[in-house]
């Protein structure tokens, strides 16, 4: 059946996919049924796996799982998060910061409100930031995973910066 | 908007790290000359410190990862089967590279790994990283991990904080390896989290590395201690990290 060769592969980067799913459905549900999907999938399709870039490979099923997942309506760029459970399940601050109470409660105000226009973002341009910036990827490895050219990976972060900060300055602004 | 400097996306490149060292000295120097890529450099800066601050990296949910592992028919001993060292991580290391840490790469002199103690690394590492079990001291302060270890292990593990070099200590924990207690540091770095395992061990030897399982692994002795670095960064990353972590005080 599966080998150990394939979960010594794929599970080490399940925090990656896990992280790609949510951002691009928005949603805890849904993105566990992605990833759950895009494993079985990568499964199938492991024994052409040529060992080039593990995390690189499984990501690019887990958008192509995404895509092709009924929970991604793509087009639907303006809607915001349902309900913003965005302080729900984010991992948990591995410091206590020590900030009293008032601090605390600006800090968990301005995560929502990033994580709100970050999700709000069109997608292409939503993943391609997030797997830049959080998931600290190169280039080549999000063209890889983006099945774009390097350029328009290049502009898209571009415009995805771009427009997170107008949006961030936008807010503040009010 | 018209009149876009054409240099940007090249700016932004340098930015992201992705340049060689010829053509990120280019960028830099245009920098110098042009308001519009300064100012974009500026956002670029500011942008990523807000999503650092504030945009979550999600953890895969504890169900989740069960049911994957049911799915796979995981055995009951979850430890990764030891595979040949492959060299995919050098090719992401390679990509970004400036010369100064091509040099402190090649420090890194690859020698066959101690497969059993390696395999024992990884797996702790792994372990650790389930909710609750990272850190059984959380402390950003050396002088608060130090003494915590006193009475619960039979040696002084050396202690520092590197936050000044982005590697922030966020505590330490006992560990059991090669049939013995050790010491765990905790270290962040951005999103990721790096195990420095300590124990003593005579003898000194130069940094080495290994990979196993998609984790990145540095290992050597000082000064009577054995050091084993374990985490999903970087190869090029660690090694910073270790060149860091022995330099500092």
């Amino acid at each position: 059946m599966i080998g150990e060769e394939f979960e010594a592969v794929v599970l080490p980067h399940l925090d990656a996919a896990y992280n790609l799913a949510r951002w691009l459905t928005r949603n805890p549900a849904d993105a566990d049924d992605v990833v759950q999907e895009a494993v079985l999938r990568a499964a199938t399709y492991f024994a052409s796996f040529r060992g080039a870039n593990p995390r690189a490979w499984l990501l690019q099923i887990v958008r192509n799982t995404a895509y092709a997942s009924r929970a991604l309506v793509r087009g639907a760029v303006t809607v915001a998060l349902p309900g913003d459970e965005a302080g729900a399940a984010i991992a948990p601050q591995l410091i206590d910061s020590g900030d009293d109470p008032e601090t605390a409660l600006l800090k968990r105000e301005d995560h929502a409100r990033v994580t709100r226009l970050l999700a709000a973002l069109p997608i292409e341009l939503r993943e391609t930031l997030v797997l830049r910036e959080i998931e600290e990827l190169s280039y080549k490895e999000i063209a890889q995973i983006t099945q774009a050219p390097i350029g328009t990976v290049m502009s898209r972060l571009w415009r995805a910066r771009r427009m997170l900060a107008a949006a961030v300055q936008a807010e503040e602004g009010r | 908007m018209s009149g876009e400097c054409e240099n940007l996306l090249l700016v932004q490149a340098e930015f992201d790290g992705e340049l060689d060292a010829a053509d990120a000295l280019r960028a830099a120097r245009h920098r110098q000359d042009c308001a519009q890529c300064r100012d974009a450099y500026a956002q670029l800066e500011a942008t990523r410190a807000l999503l650092k601050e504030s945009a979550p990296r999600h953890r895969a949910p504890e169900n989740l990862r069960r049911a994957i592992a049911t799915g796979l028919g995981a055995r009951a001993t979850p430890l990764p089967a030891p595979r040949p060292k492959r060299g995919w991580w050098r090719e992401g290391a390679s990509f970004a590279l400036g010369a100064a840490l091509a040099a402190s790469i090649a420090l890194l002199i690859a020698m066959p790994a101690r497969q059993p103690v390696l395999d024992d690394v990884v797996a702790s590492h792994i372990r650790a990283l389930q909710p609750g079990h990272l850190e059984d001291v959380v402390s950003t302060d050396e002088h608060t991990v130090k003494p915590w270890f006193d009475g619960r292990i039979d040696f002084a593990p050396p202690v520092k904080d590197l936050a000044a070099q982005h590697f922030p200590l966020l505590g330490g924990r006992l560990d059991y390896l090669d049939h013995r207690p050790v010491a765990a540091l905790v270290y962040g770095s951005a999103k990721h989290i790096i195990d420095l395992y300590v124990w003593p061990e005579g003898g000194d030897s130069a940094p080495a590395s290994a990979a196993q399982s998609g984790y990145n692994v540095v290992y050597w002795r000082e000064n009577g201690m054995e050091f084993w670095a374990v985490s999903d960064l970087e190869a090029h990353s660690l090694a910073d990290f270790v060149r860091a972590w022995r330099s500092a005080t």
